[in-house]
């Protein structure tokens, strides 16, 4: 007899959808955090598109800061480039969104565990068997028959069970973000800058937050990093941009922007969300796709309960089904994100030049791909595509 | 040897993530480096957003000296 049939390591929406899944598929189920909060620190933008949230949950105003109808590109010249999106976006609140879902999971029967730092695995005969962690300054374990790790960037729980998680500099983003007051801004529009001057090898993000709010933040890819500062680009741009922004949170954050691991399964043990790497690689969104990947998981790993077959065998349908729902998409959209990478400021520009003469209502897809048919087309319209849907 | 500026840290992970030989620990509000494991490649310097770590190298090269 083991203490749960399966334990999550991680509150994220990740975590959540994992461990609802897992014991609504009839397993025993607990999930552990480390912090005192669900939810809080917040390291995201929280933007998400309205369909991918509305496979989970449905809007709730408490936790929607912003409701999102028009996204603007800016060239490194400033030039605008507007459009509309077919599917709305939010910008949520994670900390009360977080709240949501791990509330919803404990309704469904999962315990759930705050101050729970997980420092060890117990493992017997190459298989994972349990957890070790300290909760108050004491050391405990539990045994489970699965551990799903959803314990986000840092991503500590796969290699302790010896998986391969640690990410490229090149295929990780350092960034920082403020929540500010006081900025006049469209709260309907979300509005990114790429180009070097703010943000080398990423993008910088102005994502309205309800009230006069928004948050502010960027991305600079690791390897860039060396050179610019994720924190001083911040504060550069908001002394030129909204010098009289108050600053109501900082907080700072790795967004792996990679391929998902090669690996994500193991005996007794499966990796998921970001502490999987499922994060979209061109706009390093990771909620949705996130919950995508912890649905999964639950839901195999009960599945793997009946059978008893606890191996990556067992558990081989997890990264089946994730290849199919995001895994094949994001391995396209890295190659997309490396041929970004590539295209120099001046490029930026020039694009951003005959695409801003189109009025945004008549900006389709279809015109975005003649405008710049001398360009990158195919890349152009894979990027778009992919922040419509934010 | 790494080092870790004072009460600067943010506990994000972001080092974590990206170090090859898991040589950083980090807890909600504790990081510390494990200095028998790092391999001094310095990339946790490059990728952290609030430049909280540096390197003592040049220390070290005068005490060779
Ligand atoms: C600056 C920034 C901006 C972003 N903006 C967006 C955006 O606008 N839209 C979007 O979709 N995505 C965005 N992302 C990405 C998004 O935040 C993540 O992809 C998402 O949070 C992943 O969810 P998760 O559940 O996998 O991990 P997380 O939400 O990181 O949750 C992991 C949890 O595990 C806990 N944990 C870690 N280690 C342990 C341990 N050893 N024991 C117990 N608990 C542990 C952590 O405390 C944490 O609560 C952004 C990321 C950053 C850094
Ligand atoms: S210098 Fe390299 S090996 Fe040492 S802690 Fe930093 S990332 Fe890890
Ligand atoms: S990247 Fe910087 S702020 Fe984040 S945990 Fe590491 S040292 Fe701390």
């Amino acid at each position: 007899m083991t203490d749960f049939d399966v334990i999550v390591v991680g509150g994220g929406p990740s975590g959540s959808m994992a461990a609802e899944a897992a014991v609504k598929g009839g397993a025993k189920t607990l999930l552990l955090e480390k912090d005192r909060d669900i939810g809080y620190p917040v390291r995201c933008g929280e933007g998400v598109g309205a369909s991918g949230l509305k496979q989970f949950i449905e809007p709730d105003p408490q936790w929607i800061a912003a409701t999102i109808s028009k996204v603007r590109m800016r060239s490194p010249d400033n030039t605008k480039v507007d459009f509309g999106m077919k599917d709305a976006g939010y910008i949520l609140h994670r900390r009360l969104f977080d709240y949501a879902l791990a509330n919803r999971a404990g309704q469904a029967g999962v315990e759930i565990q705050t101050r729970a730092y997980v420092d060890g695995l117990i493992v017997e005969d190459d298989a994972v068997k349990g957890v070790k962690y300290q909760y108050m300054g004491e050391n405990k374990e539990l045994t489970a028959k699965i551990v799903i790790a959803a314990d986000g960037v840092e991503s500590r729980v796969g290699r302790m069970a010896r998986m391969r998680t640690a990410t490229k500099l090149r295929d990780m983003d350092s960034g920082y973000q403020v929540t500010v007051g006081n900025v006049d801004i469209d709260q309907e529009m979300i509005d990114f800058f790429v180009g070097s001057n703010w943000a080398p090898g990423g993008y910088l993000w102005i994502f309205p937050k309800g009230n006069g709010m928004a948050n502010i933040g960027l991305g600079v890819n690791g390897a860039f990093s060396k050179d610019f500062n994720a924190h001083d680009l911040t504060h550069k741009f908001l002394n030129e941009h909204f010098p009289k922004a108050s600053i109501l949170t900082s907080v700072c954050g790795g967004i792996p922007i990679a391929k998902t691991l090669k690996t994500i399964t193991k005996n007794g043990i499966m990796l998921t969300g970001d502490a999987a790497r499922m994060v979209n690689p061109v706009t390093g969104g990771g909620i949705i796709t996130g919950m995508v990947g912890g649905r999964i998981a639950g839901e195999v790993a009960a599945a793997a309960l009946q059978t008893g077959d606890l191996t990556p065998h067992g558990f081989k349908d997890y990264p089946a089904r994730w290849q199919k729902a995001e895994g094949k998409t994001h391995d396209g959209l890295h190659r997309v994100a490396n041929a970004i990478f590539d295209i120099t400021d001046d490029k930026l520009n020039k694009m951003a030049h005959r695409l801003a003469k189109i009025p945004p209502d008549e900006l389709s897809l279809m015109k975005i791909f003649t405008a710049v048919a001398r360009q990158k087309p195919s890349i152009l319209i894979d990027v778009t595509r992919a922040f419509a849907g934010v | 040897m790494i080092l870790v500026k004072d009460n600067r840290c943010d506990f994000c992970g972001t080092c974590v993530a990206v170090c090859p030989v898991d040589a950083i620990e980090l807890r909600e509000a504790d990081i510390s480096i494990i200095h028998d494991t790092c391999i001094d490649c310095d990339i946790c310097i490059w990728v952290c957003p609030i430049d909280v770590l540096s390197s003592d190298d040049k220390k070290e090269e005068v005490k060779h000296d």
